[in-house]
């Protein structure tokens, strides 16, 4: 054991790339809770994974649409005038806001919608809390010309107006979910309940690195394309890995997309970014990492918000991408090998960052990103002029300016 | 012997076919969950699921869904759901009882703690629908060592080995769920069904009960005519839920006595069934 750059300790001789196990396990978190009738489905698909993994001519298919498609590779941006005027560490901005649909989701559905394709499946279904994932699920099927349902939270569908109507535009049939408490989870609930039913034709792509094995895997490994690029640039542009990783973690899906490449090495610190809300210590956040404990949700066993009964509560966010009990069990087990440091921020603290990316680099941060920012520039200071950051820019901004608006009391 | 053993064993000898119907602790009230259970029972119940509340019923349609956020909302909890089966077994000895839930609130109290729990307040068997046979390795040895049956489902797409691996874990009675979806969900094919269970009856010895999609007598003695028990579970819940105004308990239970007891005669009345039908 040696002392890591965030004051942690971890087993040297982990090697991560030899995780999960066969059956998606991330030591003690992962899994596959699912009822029987979903069992076969899931083998089905781990099984095609498995296959397509390793299969050139599928992941040749995959670069391909990612490089003309979605737009990559994203640049790595030096955001030279912010980290001046921090005056601590360089800021550098993995820009996943320029790929095609604003986000970093954009990079997992074209992967899983691949992957409907070759295993012969006419119809998509997905969940979504804010849309983003909607929006890149109902993208990808309209280029493809597969059938898509997405589930959203009745509240959510209320809230996002503007992205429910580009998924209808692309083509998509949504359907609001009245059951719980109307929001990401309980769209999550009623996707699979549809899965369940329509197996034979139906491809579920899950949005994020949470849900039943080989979800987890699969995801962060279509987003992992992030980690991979970012360690080129960084190489070519100042010579060396950088010192510390910072990404917002909702489901945790653009955070293990860039930190999963660099989880064997050990000087790179890690920092997830969860959702503080109003503080943890008013109970009225979305950071089980920070605040819950272990427990088994949607598939897999994970870090989860919930009542001494195991009853799932409510988050609160300012950011609807951030606001799920649950986390992606990967950053469960990194949390307690402490490979990574889980830290939050909270919704103020998260204005004053997107505020202040937007008016010194004149990039609009979501305000999911801007929880990773917030941190980011707080971790900034405490470091040297000659030391790096970089901060997954997950998404942009555009969708939240009514909520940003709305909160500071003016009406568009 | 576990009480479930006992009651398959003696209908066995009497050629009858289990009668297996499914609530939620707590719906519509509380307090009514114990009377409905004594009631069910003089019904013809045969072994009762209870099912245990939870927010995110994944595998479960609208009606079970509605039950179980109506009675969280009374303040129903596991704690209280084990404090009712004792309650229960007070006056009734020997109708097993079987829990029916999902994972999070029994490790939610910690599996060793809900297990010894669970048996002390006269649980038969668990039947944890988000553990299937990939995740039993440690749960199944747990829940044995408190002389708790684990009761598992098979879908229709369960394969040959799956059905295999199932019976070497299962103890009690395995619930074949005849539809693909959640619970309640529509149309019965009661030939696929017949089907369906003579093959898992080629690779399991236990008792094979058939639930989803049963709703009144007659698709119960079509049932009945295959399988070792029939499961009633969102029709009654749809029954309870017509009758849930409250001080209208009477009316609730008459109602109830009549779909179970209009199931029980049908059953009956088709000889039971042999379950040889392969």
């Amino acid at each position: 054991m040696r002392p890591m750059p965030n004051g942690l300790t971890s087993g040297d001789n982990l090697d991560f790339n030899q995780f999960p196990d066969l059956r998606g396990h991330f030591g003690p978190y992962g899994g596959q809770f699912v009822a029987e009738t979903l069992m076969v489905a899931i083998e089905e698909l781990t099984a095609a994974y498995e296959h397509y993994r390793d299969d050139p001519e599928f992941q040749a298919e995959f670069r391909h649409d990612l490089t003309y498609f979605v737009g990559r590779p994203s640049p790595l941006y030096h955001a030279e005038r912010w980290s001046r005027q921090l005056g601590g560490a360089q800021m550098y901005l993995k820009r996943e806001d320029l790929n095609h649909t604003g986000a970093h989701k954009i990079n997992n559905t074209v992967g899983q919608a691949l992957l409907a394709k070759r295993m012969g499946k006419p119809r998509i279904i997905a969940e979504t809390g804010a849309g983003q994932h909607g929006v890149a699920t109902a993208t990808i099927a309209a280029r493809l010309g597969l059938e898509c349902v997405v589930y959203m939270g009745a509240e959510d569908v209320k809230r996002q107006a503007p992205n429910v109507y580009r998924m209808k535009l692309l083509g998509a049939t949504v359907v609001p979910v009245e059951s719980g408490s109307k929001t990401l989870k309980d769209a999550l609930n009623e996707a699979l309940r549809d899965w369940v039913a329509n197996v034979d034709n139906t491809f579920y792509i899950i949005g994020t690195v949470a849900g039943p094995h080989p979800y987890p895997m699969m995801v962060r490994d279509f987003n992992s394309v992030i980690g991979q690029e970012t360690r080129e640039q960084a190489l070519a542009l100042f010579g060396r890995l950088p010192d510390a990783l910072v990404a917002c973690v909702g489901g945790g899906s653009n955070a293990m997309g860039l930190f999963h490449p660099f989880l064997n090495d050990h000087e790179v610190a890690l920092y997830g970014v969860e959702a503080g809300g109003d503080g943890i210590h008013t109970g009225r956040h979305a950071a089980p990492l920070s605040a819950g404990r272990p427990g088994v949700l949607h598939g897999n066993r994970t870090y989860l918000m919930e009542t001494d009964d195991g009853q799932i509560i409510e988050t609160h966010s300012i950011s609807a991408g951030l606001d799920y009990p649950g986390v992606g069990p990967e950053h469960a087990w990194l949390k307690d090998n402490g490979r990574a440091l889980y830290v939050n921020a909270t919704d103020d603290e998260t204005l004053a960052a997107f505020h202040a990316l937007t008016r010194t680099e004149g990039i609009i941060p979501a305000l999911e990103t801007a929880h990773a920012l917030a941190y980011a520039a707080k971790l900034a200071v405490t470091m040297r002029p000659d030391q790096t950051i970089v901060v997954n820019l997950s998404g942009r901004g555009d969708k939240d300016i009514n909520t940003v608006a709305t909160r500071e009391g003016i009406t568009l | 012997m576990n009480r479930i053993d006992r009651r398959f064993l003696t209908l066995k000898e009497q050629q009858r076919t289990a009668l297996i119907p499914f609530v939620t602790a707590g719906f519509p009230r509380p307090e009514v969950t114990v009377p409905l259970m004594h009631c069910m029972v003089a019904a013809g119940a045969d072994v009762i699921e209870l099912g245990v509340p939870f927010s995110d019923p994944m595998a479960d349609g609208p009606v079970i869904q509605k039950a179980g956020e109506q009675a969280l909302a009374q303040g129903m909890d596991l704690a209280r759901v084990l404090a009712q089966v004792a309650e229960f077994r007070r006056d009734d000895a020997s109708t097993p009882v079987v829990l029916m839930g999902y994972m999070n609130p029994l490790e939610a109290m910690g599996h060793e703690v809900f297990a010894q729990r669970a048996q002390h307040a006269g649980v038969d068997g668990v039947l944890t629908v988000d553990v299937p046979l990939e995740e039993a390795q440690d749960w199944v040895p747990t829940l044995q060592h408190y002389d708790l049956q684990p009761i598992f489902l098979l879908a229709p797409t369960s394969n040959t080995e799956r059905i295999r691996r199932t019976a070497e874990l299962a103890r009690g009675y395995v619930y074949y769920v005849s539809l693909k979806g959640v619970t309640g969900s529509a149309v019965l094919n009661t030939t696929e069904v017949a089907e369906r269970v003579a093959l898992i009856k080629r690779q399991i010895t236990l008792p094979v009960g058939v639930g989803f999609g049963i709703r009144d007598a007659v698709s119960a003695a079509a049932i009945g005519a295959c399988a070792d028990a029939v499961i009633v579970g969102s029709a009654l819940i749809e029954c309870l839920a017509a009758h849930a105004q409250p001080h209208n308990e009477t009316n609730m239970f008459a109602a109830v006595t009549e779909l179970l007891g209009g199931m029980r005669q049908a059953l009956d009345q088709c000889g039971g069934n042999s379950g040889d039908i392969s």
